[in-house]
């Protein structure tokens, strides 16, 4: 982790389960650190889900589901484990500055 | 004349229809409900056919029995609804139907076919699902011959209908293969795409200790990629492999594909439903009951069920010119049995989970929340009769369409 990603993380707040308690307070800048911190680095490919994600939640007020994610983006299931290893719903909704998907009752 | 159309004629389209011809002035209004199957099943029932506990007639019955005389019934496919146009297509004899208010009951379904090599010519041999009849009877043949071995339960993604069902397969198993002498020779794993037992806390955490007390492996956090037939195994995306001698089963669960066809719903065609009014936000002569809809509770016969009451209302106050009300409160009220003649009684809704405590039920309880009792198990089996002779004529039936906190340890 870099000293810019621990000074970045320090502004945020985060609920229990790490997932940012502002979605709108998120940045771009934001999401590089919180990903920095998890261990990935942002790339183009990653991009395309963290700017679906925000888009979905603007219209539903809900982060994407995995299955939502695949089949309204190019990256498939495949890909978005590679991009965000462990629980990508998870990951990507927690990068993009968004609570946890629901997605399961 | 005015008209309703129902489409579905499973647990919720019956119960609406059955509710409405005794509401509606049928001078007035003509009800029509539509169905591709003349059979009506009861699902619960599903879950005891592998295990030799039910046979398949006690689960089907004439959907005709079921519904009124006055309400007007198509058997056929749906295949197109024109919400626009307030008009639905049927397959058979392209017939057209207009209507003034449509009431969607179409349900879930499973697709196996959405994992790669589910369906690769070991489907039905050593791979089965209980959530349709046919699976529950091939699995009840493969049971029979069984020497053992390790069996995988799977859960695809969710949602599925009825989310216990999973675990109560498991809990039937183990009992079943105790009865036969051969629980030694049976290894039994659980994969789940969830972090635990179960969706919700609580209830996860006392479903997971009672699957350890039965020796039952839980593999949680695995969404399957593939099956592997030759090599008789499940891959996850996260590259986990699983082993398995008879793997069962849970299908990706969809909406019915005349939704997918209207587009109507969303990716796992499962329609948008304003989860406290029941109506269409898109078109508001539109109304969806149980499984069909995307609201975020349990999909579950006990759920269209406490639906019911708010949809009727509020569809007849919109004919009156006045506004849904936000009633519905997302309950679910599931037994669920854990073998050896226990159940567990859960009772949530959109915003308090399963607790611990008592569910006072007059008449018949009271049943133990959230732990196992004898009662609990009764209440299931005994569930099955009030399905059929109860509930689906729409009687009152000695449940609150909302939850209540009485009796729960908060
Ligand atoms: C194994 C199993 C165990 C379960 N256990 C329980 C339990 O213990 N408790 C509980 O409360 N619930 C349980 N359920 C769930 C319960 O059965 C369902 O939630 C309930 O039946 C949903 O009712 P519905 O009206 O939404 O759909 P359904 O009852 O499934 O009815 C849908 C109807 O629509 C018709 N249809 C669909 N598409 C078309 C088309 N294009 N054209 C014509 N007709 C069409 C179908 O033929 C069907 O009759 C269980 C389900 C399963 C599979």
């Amino acid at each position: 982790m870099s000293t810019q990603t621990e000074i970045i993380l320090e502004t945020v707040e985060f609920d229990d389960d790490g997932f940012m308690v502002d979605p709108n307070a998120w940045t771009p800048e934001i999401a590089e650190a919180i990903a920095d911190d998890q261990g990935i680095q942002l790339t183009d490919r990653h991009w395309v889900v963290i700017n679906f994600a925000r888009k979905e939640f603007e219209e539903n007020d809900e982060p994407p589901t995995l299955r939502r994610i695949t089949k309204r983006t190019d990256v498939n299931t495949k890909e978005i484990y590679q991009l965000f290893p462990g629980g990508p719903a998870k990951n990507a909704s927690r990068i993009a500055g968004l609570g946890k998907p629901t997605g399961c009752i | 004349m005015k008209t309703l159309l129902i489409l579905g004629a499973g647990t919720g389209g019956t119960m609406v229809a059955t509710k409405m011809a005794h509401l509606l002035d049928l001078q007035e209004w003509r009800i029509i409900i539509v169905d591709r199957d003349e059979s009506h099943y009861y699902q619960p029932g599903f879950l005891f056919i592998p295990f030799g506990i039910y046979s398949p007639s006690d689960v089907v019955k004439p959907k005709r029995n079921f519904l009124p005389p006055q309400v007007e019934v198509f058997f056929s496919d749906i295949e197109i609804i024109e919400p626009d146009q307030n008009r639905v297509q049927l397959r058979y004899e392209k017939k057209v139907i207009n209507y003034d208010y449509l009431v969607i009951a179409t349900g879930s379904h499973i697709h196996p076919e959405e994992t790669p090599g589910l369906m690769d010519g070991a489907w039905r041999k050593n791979i089965f699902d209980f959530y349709t009849v046919e699976g529950a009877i091939a699995l009840s043949r493969f049971l029979k011959f069984w020497k053992g071995g390790r069996m995988v339960l799977n859960i695809t993604e969710m949602p599925i209908k009825c989310p216990v069902a999973p675990l109560e397969f498991i809990f039937l198993a183990d009992w079943f293969f105790h009865e036969r002498s051969m629980r030694d020779d049976v290894e039994i794993v659980f994969t789940t795409p969830l972090a635990g037992a179960f969706t919700k806390p609580r209830a996860s955490g006392i479903l997971g200790n009672l699957l350890e007390e039965k020796g039952i492996l839980l593999e949680s956090d695995f969404n399957i990629m593939e099956v592997d037939t030759t090599n008789q195994a499940i891959r996850s995306y996260d590259e986990r492999e699983i082993d398995y001698d008879l793997l069962v089963t849970i299908p990706t669960n969809m909406g019915a594909e005349v939704i997918d066809r209207s587009d109507m719903g969303d990716e796992l065609n499962f329609i948008p439903t304003d989860k406290h009014t029941l109506q269409s936000p898109k078109w508001e002569n539109v109304w969806i009951i149980g499984d069909a809809g995307n609201t975020p509770t349990s999909k579950a016969g006990s759920v269209a069920h406490f639906m019911l009451d708010v949809l009727v209302d509020n569809m007849l106050r919109h004919m009156e010119g006045l506004e849904p009300l936000p009633k519905f409160d997302g309950h679910a009220n599931c037994f669920i049995v854990s073998g050896f003649e226990k159940g567990i009684l859960i009772d949530f809704n959109y915003d308090v989970e399963p607790l611990p405590g008592k569910y006072p039920l007059p008449g018949f309880g009271p049943f133990s929340l959230l732990k196992e009792s004898a009662v609990n198990h009764w209440g299931k089996m005994m569930f099955r009769w009030i399905y059929w002779n109860m509930m689906l004529k729409g009687e009152d039936m000695p449940f609150e369409s909302q939850m209540s906190m009485a009796g729960k340890w908060a």
